[in-house]
């Protein structure tokens, strides 16, 4: 499996990536922003099968970075991991093509559990 | 003068609440250490409580900013507890984590605040005695905070818009 983990902070990145490492030992990518991600998107030789994406970035956010992403990718699943909890930037988000949403700070168990239901949920829909 | 000035002034529950929820949250659920808060007050002086910043811009229906102001030491204990592992004061990772604690705790409380707001990437500011400018209009409130590994303090300084119809 391999996960792209965006956010800026490269604390949350590692927090993040210690916590999904117990799904069957994943290949990691990072990106910074949203203009990182794209760029490893396309140089990526084969689709990422996750993508962790924070809001707020600087230089492309996470909201315009999910809808770049699904001008011409509509399967890869994506979950937004923030600090934007309003129902309004949820909705958004849903809107943009996300297929979850974590809300910072979260505990370990919670993003798994979130990373597991999106990906049962593709796996079941295939 | 100023004393006297911040004693007249009154503190707004409404905006402090949602940033010690917040801090709590932040600390049990990321650091796991337990918060205690004591009395928030009106600050005069211009310099942070401690020497360790992170700086959050809100912008919108909420203006101004958020000072997450940490003791040095309880800066590092709780970045290592945070990031998992000890994180050098002089290193990048150490202002990223600082960073990122301040952007849960701005963004814990913003959803109580107004749903029109958005706060800015944190700035974080090491060494002793700096100054960070703020709203001349806006009252500076801090929320002193404890744990047992260190103290830090939450400086709020925002002002929410009014709504049209009153």
């Amino acid at each position: 499996m391999r996960i792209l983990l965006v956010d800026d902070s490269r604390t949350m990145r590692n927090i993040q990536r210690k916590l999904l490492s117990v799904l069957g030992e994943p290949e990691f990518a990072e990106a910074g922003d949203g203009l990182e991600a794209l760029s490893l998107i396309a140089s990526s030789p084969q689709p990422f099968d996750l993508i962790l994406i924070d809001w707020n970035m600087p230089n492309m956010d996470g909201h315009t970075l999910v809808c770049r992403i699904r001008e011409k990718d509509k399967t890869t699943p994506l979950i937004m991991v923030t600090t934007e909890a309003e129902k309004a930037r949820v909705l958004e988000a849903i809107k943009a093509g996300v297929n979850n949403y974590v809300i910072k700070p979260f505990t370990p168990e919670a993003l798994l559990e979130r990373v597991r239901q999106t990906l049962e949920k593709l796996k079941a829909a295939a | 003068m100023a004393t006297a000035q911040a004693e007249t002034q009154t503190i707004n529950p409404r905006i402090i609440v949602p940033f010690v929820d917040s801090v709590r949250a932040v600390f049990s659920t990321m650091v796991g250490v337990q918060t205690r808060i004591d009395r928030p007050h009106i600050k005069v002086e211009p310099t942070p409580t401690y020497d360790v910043s992170s700086i959050i811009g809100f912008s919108g229906d909420v203006t101004g900013l958020v000072v997450v102001s940490f003791q040095r030491s309880a800066a590092e204990k709780l970045v290592a507890a945070f990031a998992g592992q000890p994180v050098p004061p002089d290193s990048p990772d150490f202002a990223d984590a600082v960073g990122e604690l301040a952007n849960m705790i701005a963004g814990g409380a913003k959803k109580h605040l107004g749903n029109m707001s958005s706060i800015t990437v944190p700035s974080v500011i090491i060494g002793a005695n700096h100054v960070v400018a703020r709203l001349s209009d806006v009252p500076c409130i801090v929320i002193p905070c404890h744990t047992d590994i260190g103290d830090f303090a939450v400086e709020v300084s925002i002002k929410q818009r009014k709504p049209a119809n009153g």
